[in-house]
């Protein structure tokens, strides 16, 4: 069944889904109950699965996180709500130290089947505490699967094979796109293997993440306009990432620009470049790029904010620089 | 009163204990143990007394201090020695060591080599026992010095207002790591703590096993019986140092010698000759049995292979449909 509707009902549907098909599926989170969630991302889901399944959590974030690991070994499949990415800071020990090794160190001889979803991202005039998407900071954790919702069809089905999946899994949903709305089939969903091509081109490969993939799908659109031809790809697995198609696609295009909403110092795309250096160097016909945001906290005031978040305007520029760096160096070249 | 037989068991538990962690620290000496460990040498009737009190569907968590509980909770001693040294043969297959020792079968969730990180996991534990509607319980060992880290307190709240069946056993032995108590806690008596949080709360004389047994016990029924957390302290001592390379040299004078003299399995004893009849030919054959398993264990584990074949890709991610 496919059904128009925002990103928000989206990551409503998915829990409500996973719920309805699996009675070991209960939610914890700060107000989720009672309130539908401070963005009304589990609105309706106290009502039909009732108190037990649907748990107001003190703020403690320790607790509940930490709390979700001894449910899944005891056989349920919790999800945990984490009100903003910048939260997993106060439970960094218990995601990094605990749910990410907990397997390894018993040999792999036990599984924790959790999810996690967290609400990350600026533009929304948080500040500096309630605007990063906390990419980086999970990017280079072994034991865990991170996904990247940047659509409505993304997130129901992130939500979806998160709950499937026998590892720990994260998903990070972006606070700019609640009310963005696109069909979504539901109850159709597989596991979330890799990166997924939007859009097609021959010239440049583009490679985003959460709210960064419908400014580059957009970005492709203009720069199509003035003749070059960008292809698209939305990340999606963050972690364990698979590079392998957007390397192909880099054996075509030759050229690559990575757009992120994380200071460049330890994020994704820096390992995207890496694995294009290593793998696909020959085929590189210009220096691989990556537009991020500045070196330092989300700024409050609009003005500032807006600025540092790469804008579609920022993308098309980016993306002709090294398109024409690329042909230039190649016109030199020969 | 605790039946004739039931008694001999904590005394044999002990017994085990004490000579898994006696053959550790020797197996440390002769280059079989690697990194640190963290032995439980004067805390045995904790893990012994508050471990009996339990079923077997209930539900544990622990720390890097842990040998205790896992040889109380009946793991294999081969198992446990071989992790520790290792090899494939140990608990965790070698890839975890003497800080994460655990056995889901046997409701040992897990070794928490943070302070502090196995309070919240044992709390999510006694939420699945409080919908499962089973009766299970959980329980959880930490130290006083786990008292001052922001975990305890989360676990501790969350526990007192869902009314969760779980049992914290606070082996107060003293000393957080190198630093005496009074100097990173404002007071000793660390029932204190849980009066924070409005939780039942119980001081026991940690190195009296009939006594933790029994405290244990009231804590676990009152658990069942939907009466919510026990927070339960057991006052100890830790006759080593904090870890492998601690020789415990802040210590005042006489204190470890006090202690000695308290100590558990001595307790045990006096107790099994003056209630139960028993003689010291009867605690001879107990010594010599524990002495003898354990002896076979360390044999085994010792020369088992190295883990060099286990795939590490898979034990660190499972595959989809794994259970």
């Amino acid at each position: 069944m496919t059904a128009a509707m925002t990103y928000r009902d989206a990551i409503v549907a998915g829990q409500r889904d996973a719920m309805r098909c699996d009675p070991r599926v209960l939610l914890m989170g700060e107000d989720i109950a009672k309130a539908g969630g401070p963005f009304k991302t589990t609105e309706g889901l106290l009502a039909e699965f009732g108190p037990q399944r649907v748990r107001d959590t003190p703020i403690s974030e320790q607790a509940f996180v930490g709390a979700a690991m001894g449910l899944a070994m005891m056989g349920y499949r919790p999800i945990i709500e984490l009100m903003f990415a910048d939260f997993m800071a106060v439970c960094y020990d218990q995601i990094v130290n605990s749910i990410a090794k907990h397997r390894f160190m018993q040999g792999g001889t036990l599984t924790l089947p959790l999810l996690i979803r967290t609400m990350g991202g600026g533009g929304t005039r948080f500040g500096a505490q309630h605007s990063q998407t906390g990419e980086s900071w999970l990017l280079p954790i072994p034991g865990l699967k991170v996904f990247c919702a940047a659509g409505p069809q993304e997130a129901y089905d992130m939500i979806r094979a998160g709950v499937d999946d026998p590892n720990p899994v994260i998903v990070i949903e972006h606070k700019a796109l609640f009310t963005r709305t696109a069909p979504v089939r539901l109850n159709d969903h597989g596991p979330i293997e890799g990166p997924l091509r939007l859009v097609e081109g021959h010239d440049i490969t583009i490679v985003a993440s959460l709210g960064m993939v419908e400014r580059a799908v957009e970005a492709a659109r203009r720069l199509a306009q003035n003749g070059v031809s960008a292809e698209i790809f939305d990340l999606r697995l963050l972690r364990p990432m698979n590079v392998e198609p957007i390397l192909d696609s880099l054996r075509k295009t030759n050229r690559l620009l990575c757009v992120e909403e994380n200071p460049a110092a330890g994020g994704w795309g820096g390992e995207v470049v890496s694995a294009a250096c290593a793998h696909a160097f020959d085929y590189l016909d210009a220096p691989p790029a990556r537009l991020t945001l500045p070196d330092y906290p989300m700024p409050y005031s609009p003005a500032l904010e807006d600025a540092a978040i790469p804008s579609v305007e920022r993308i098309c520029a980016a993306a002709e620089d090294v398109v024409y760096r690329g042909l230039a160096g190649g016109a030199w070249s020969g | 009163m605790i039946p004739h037989n039931r008694a001999l068991e904590f005394y044999e538990k002990m017994l085990l204990v004490r000579d898994f962690e006696d053959k550790v620290h020797q197996a440390f000496q002769r280059g079989l143990v690697f990194g640190t460990t963290h032995l439980c040498q004067g805390q045995e009737a904790v893990s012994v007394g508050a471990i009996a009190a339990l079923g077997a569907e209930d539900s544990l968590t622990y720390t890097y201090r842990g040998h205790g509980q896992v040889i109380a909770r009946g793991l294999d001693p081969e198992a446990a020695f071989a992790e520790i040294f290792g090899r494939v043969t140990g608990c965790s297959r070698g890839l975890g060591g003497s800080m994460h020792l655990a056995d889901l079968g046997l409701g040992l969730l897990g070794s928490f080599a943070i302070v502090g990180a196995g309070l919240p996991v044992a709390v999510g534990a006694a939420i699945a026992a409080q919908m499962n509607g089973r009766g299970q319980v959980a329980m959880t060992f930490f130290g006083d010095g786990s008292t001052n880290i922001g975990a305890f307190h989360e676990s501790m709240n969350l526990a007192a207002v869902w009314n969760l069946p779980v049992i914290f056993v606070c082996e107060n032995n003293l000393y957080g790591e190198y630093s005496p108590i009074l100097t990173t806690t404002p007071f000793e008596d660390l029932t204190r703590r849980a009066d924070a949080y409005a939780m039942n709360a119980v001081m026991v004389d940690g190195n009296d096993v009939g006594a933790v047994y029994a405290a244990a016990g009231i804590a676990v029924e009152r658990a069942r019986d939907g009466g919510g957390p026990t927070f339960l302290e057991c006052k100890t001592y830790r006759q080593c140092g904090h870890s492998r390379s601690d020789p415990a040299s802040y210590r005042p004078e006489g204190e470890l010698e006090t202690w000695i003299a308290k100590d558990p399995i001595l307790r045990c004893e006096n107790w099994l000759k003056g209630e139960y009849g028993f003689t010291d030919h009867d605690l001879g054959l107990a010594k010599a049995r524990s002495a003898a398993v354990i002896e076979a264990a360390f044999e085994r584990a010792s020369a088992a292979d190295w883990p060099t074949d286990v795939d590490l890709r898979q034990a660190t991610l499972a595959r989809p449909g794994e259970a």
